[in-house]
Formats: C-alpha cells, structure tokens, sequence
C-alpha cells in the first residue's frame, strides 16, 4: 500500500513538467485571444510599426520579428563556426586530459547570467567597435548579436563534440587506413556521421538566441525598428516583453495583452525552428 | 624508353609527396583554427572577467551591500537586492529539488515503456528549448492573477524552480543510471521493497551526481532575470521582507513569501540601463559579485563531479 503510494507521488511529479508545457502553452493563447478580438489577424502579421504603448497604437508584429531574427543571425554567424571548430578540434585534436580541462572551461561561458553579458556588450564591446566604425551608435544590434553569439558558443560546441566523440572508432581507423588525413576524415567522415546530433545542438543554440533577453535588452536599445541594418537599434519580441513588463500595467488591458501575444509569437517561432531540425535529422537519417 | 618510365614514376611519387604535405598542411591548419577559436572563446571570457572586476572591485564594501538602492549613486547599495536573491533562492530549491529528482528517480526506475513516459520525456527535452521569459509570462498569467499570489517572493521561487527543473531531472537520471544493476539485485534480494531500494541505496550512491545538477540549476536561477521582471519585480525596493524568525509563538514566520522583492540582476540591470557612468560602477560591481557566485558555483559542481568520478569505480 505504502508502495503504492510512493509510485503515485513520484508519477505526479514526473508529470508536472507536462503541467509546464501545457500551462505556458494554455496561460499564452488564452491571454492572446481576446488581443485578435481587438486587432484582426492580417494587420498583426503584416503591419510595419509596433506601438502598442502610443495613443494611436499599431500592432505590426513585422519589427520585432525583425530585430529577434537580425540578432538571433548574428549570433550564429559567430556561434555556429566558431563553436563546431572547437568541438571537432575537442573531440579529434586534443589529448583526453586536456579536454577534461578545456571543456568544463568553456562551458563556464553558458553560466555566465546574461545581465552580465548585456553590461558587458552595451560598456566594453561596443565602445571596441566604435573604434573600428566611429559612427555606430550607443545602441546597436551588431553588438548584442555578437556578444550573443559568445554566450552560445558552449551550447553549440558541448554538445557537437559529444555527438563527434560518439562516432564509432572503427569508421575513423577505417578512413585514416584508407589515407586520408585527419582534416578529411573530420569533413566526410565524423561531421557526416554526427551531423544528427550536431544538428540538436543547433537547433538548441537557435532556440537560446531567439528566446535571449536580457543582452538585447540591454545593448539593442529598445525600439522596435524595421531594418536589416546590424549598426542600427531594434527591438526583439523579448525586449518589447521586458520593456512592458518595467512599468505598470493593468491586467486585461491591450499592452498586457500584447505581450502574451509577442510571447506566443516567440513561442511558435522557436517551436517551427524545432520541427525543422527534427525534420532535417529525419531526412539525413532516411539517407544513411 | 626506360628512363622515361622512371621519370614519369620519380614524377608521380614527388607528386604524391607533394599532395602527402599538401595535407599535412591542411591538418595543421585546422588544427591552429581550432585552438584559435578556443582561445577566442577563453579570452572573451577573460575579457568579460577583468573589465567588470577593474570596473566594479574599487566599488564593493561593507556599505555597499548593507546600503538600501538610492537615488545618489555612491549611496546606493544592493541590501534588498541580495536577501531578495537570498530568499527566491531558497523557494526556488524547496519547489525544485523535491519535485526534480522525484521526477528523475520515476522515469529511471518505475515508469515502464509507454506512449506516456514517451511524451513526458520528450517534454523535458523541448522545456531546455522554451525562451525564459515565456515562463515568466505563464507565471504572470497562472500564479499572479489565476492564483492569486501576487507578484512576491513565492511566485518568483515558483517560476524559477519551473525553470530549472528540466536540468534537475536530466541530471538525477544520469546519476541514477550509472548505479550497476548488481547493486538493485542485491537489495532485491535482501528483501528491500523498491521504495527501500531507491531511498538506501539508489538515491545515497548516485547523491554527487545530483548535487551537481542541484549547484548547476542553483547557479542558472541566481542570474536569470527576465521571468522575474514579468513577473513584477520591483527595481526600487528600500525595505525587507518580514524576517522569518518571530520572538513568539509559532516563532517561524512565512509572511516573507508574499512580500514584493529585487533580485541583484535586476538591480544590476536597472543601474546598467541609466545614462550616469556612476551607475554603471554600481552594476559593475553587483555583476563582480554575481559572476563570483556563479563561477564559484559551477566550479564546486566541476570539482564534484571530478571527484566522483574518480572515487566510484563499480
């Protein structure tokens, strides 16, 4: 009986990160829903300026999509690189002891809190590239992109390196038998058979860099800005949240609800990134 | 005639040297690439280490941290700011803790193969993914106006223990798994039912592995910022919650948990977002002081699972 009773308590808990999902999911469309009685559908995904805070509001999700999308590229421009690189020199180049050191360092860049990382890309990156481009100003999301893309890097490199290091030995031996170098051996043989697992940490890095707050926060400045220019301010859909959410705001009202309604944006956003790679590593392994 | 063939081999052999170093090159070069693209990430981090330490050290004393927030920067310090970070630390591993390793230990050792432990694990996987700050709004939207809790300490510890959560789980299921199969078959026989299994020995020898989960998902809650600010953290607080300690009868107090409150990284966040360069030494040195406990934090959990590692040997 007591068994029992155990079992049951422990299957509750197992299922309370089901309560998790299903709560974010439900709390998001339920506040949203009564957003799209007051703005219709088409001008929320297709209108050019966001200013749910102004007297004459417009809802145009375009902007903050934008600046979300402009520094979530950024990152991985620098992220993707740089951090498939480490792993595979990680995983193919070093002596195991070496790496036992290395890796646990690297990963302290992911434990940094990201307010630290917002002071440092607003105070000492930034001013670094107004040396370079005098002209750029205070707020700019080149630099809250590439201090981004800093702070992923161990997610991208972390769990590459453990996809590397689970190729089979044999596969390897077989291509150095065969001749090849160990650069070649990297590029057609480890990366090609890891790449399902190299592709989860990508989608994972993806998934941090759009749902980031705090650096863009900080260092994008906070307007919502329509452009594909890095040098200038935006706004991303979570400093837009974070922003609201620093006043006052009465429940129910339409700024109340437009957050839930940028968070669900955010939310299927990140989850279209997430189909995506399953279907990327689906199809790669239907190939094999 | 046969000088020609031996030219033409001599000539395919130099050739094949050349493509043999031509390789070798290649390798090489990648290989400083590779370092190159570590010591990147090294000196970023080393970068990041000593500007806010240069920055933020001269500013760090006594009164800084007994020092409400103020007005005048030099005034100004994080009293509120640290026992806020203090007191959702805490709720934050009492909702936790309990629940992820309950969790963890569930999926490893009772739940059997079905569509539902299929979901329920595929579910902690996509939770790592969700943006924090959706949690915050969930929690805004759920705990604040649903139940009614306000925006207090208990919903903060809430949220970030929702948070971390997934990293508990993930770890105590390592932990669990690395204990051999010997050491359930043996308590088995002894007659152990499988609750007195997992509490005598499964939970006691797979404890360091989760308490590195436990310091690590710690570690994420201090910094983390943005669920908090939807949640309604205040950025000017200039008093305490209720000690929790009373001088009469029932003596323990838990009228803190509904007190309004800071955290540092939002203090920090609020100094760093001013105009005043003064301000910016304040968050310089609150962020010297979150990095520290972060890093601290993260090494113990290395050293630990470094240590354990090394002890255990089935």
């Amino acid at each position: 009986m007591k068994e029992r009773f155990i079992e049951a308590i422990l299957f509750l808990a197992a299922t309370s990160s089901v309560f998790v999902t299903f709560g974010i999911v439900w709390i998001l469309v339920k506040e949203s829903i009564p957003f799209f009685a007051h703005v219709p559908l088409g001008e929320f995904l297709t209108g050019t300026e966001w200013t749910p805070l102004f007297e004459n509001a417009r809802f145009g999700i375009l902007p903050l999509l934008c600046g979300t999308l402009l520094s979530t590229a950024i990152a991985l421009s620098v992220a993707i690189p740089l951090g498939t690189v480490a792993a595979a020199f990680l995983s193919e180049y070093t002596k195991p002891w070496l790496r036992e050191i290395l890796k646990p360092i690297l990963e302290l860049l992911a434990a940094v809190p990201t307010v630290v990382y917002g002071y440092f890309a607003l105070l000492f990156v930034t001013p670094l590239l107004q040396k370079i481009h005098p002209d750029l100003g205070g707020f700019n999301v080149l630099s809250a992109g590439l201090v981004m893309g800093m702070m992923i890097v161990p997610y991208v490199s972390s769990l590459s390196e453990d996809a590397m290091r689970s190729v089979p030995g044999h596969l390897k031996e077989g291509s150095f038998a065969l001749g090849a170098s160990r650069f070649q051996t990297i590029f057609r043989v480890v990366i090609p058979t890891a790449f399902s697992g190299m592709t989860s940490a990508y989608i994972l890095a993806i998934s941090r860099a759009l749902g980031e707050t705090m650096v863009v926060s900080i260092a994008a400045g906070m307007q919502p800005n329509l452009t594909a220019n890095p040098l200038e301010p935006a706004a991303t859909i979570t400093a837009f949240i974070v922003q609201v959410s620093m006043g006052d705001l009465p429940h129910g009202s339409i700024g109340y609800q437009s957050i839930y309604v940028a968070g669900l944006t955010l939310l299927f956003l990140t989850l279209c990134f997430n189909v995506l790679g399953l279907w990327l590593r689906q199809k790669y392994q239907e190939k094999e | 005639m046969s000088t020609a063939v031996l030219q033409s081999e001599r000539a395919q052999v130099l050739d094949m040297r050349a493509n043999i170093r031509r390789r070798q090159w290649v390798d090489l070069a990648f290989g400083v690439a590779g370092l190159l693209a570590l010591l990147f990430a090294l000196l970023t981090l080393l970068a990041l280490i000593i500007d806010l330490a240069m920055t933020g050290v001269p500013r760090l004393s006594w009164e800084f941290f007994t020092n409400f927030p103020s007005r005048f920067p030099e005034r100004a310090g994080i009293l509120s700011a640290w026992v806020g970070s203090f007191a959702i630390m805490i709720t934050t591993a009492c909702c936790a803790i309990p629940l992820g390793i309950a969790a963890g230990v569930y999926l490893e050792e009772y739940a059997s193969k079905n569509w539902l432990t299929g979901l329920i694990e595929l579910n902690i996987i996509n939770l790592a993914g969700i943006p924090s700050i959706t949690f915050g709004l969930m929690a805004l939207g759920l705990f604040v106006y649903q139940f009614q809790l306000g925006q207090s300490i208990l919903t903060a510890g809430l949220t970030l223990g929702l948070l971390v959560l997934p990293i508990i789980i993930v770890t105590t299921r390592e932990a669990i798994r690395t204990v051999p199969n010997s050491i359930r078959e043996a308590a088995y026989a002894l007659g152990a039912s499988r609750w007195q299994m997992v509490w005598d020995h499964l939970l006691p020898y797979s404890s360091g592995g989760i308490l590195t989960g436990v310091i690590i998902s710690l570690s994420r809650a201090i910094g983390e910022t943005a669920p908090l600010i939807t949640v309604g953290a205040l950025t000017f607080i200039a008093f305490l919650p209720h000690p929790p300690v009373m001088a009469e009868f029932p003596f323990l107090s838990f009228q803190w948990l509904k007190d309004p409150f800071t955290v540092m990284p939002i203090q920090m966040f609020n100094w760093v977002s001013r105009p005043q360069p003064e301000f910016h030494v304040n968050a310089a040195a609150t962020g010297v002081i979150l990095l520290v406990m972060t890093l601290v934090m993260n090494g113990i959990a290395i050293w630990i699972r470094y240590r354990f590692r090394q002890r255990l040997k089935w």
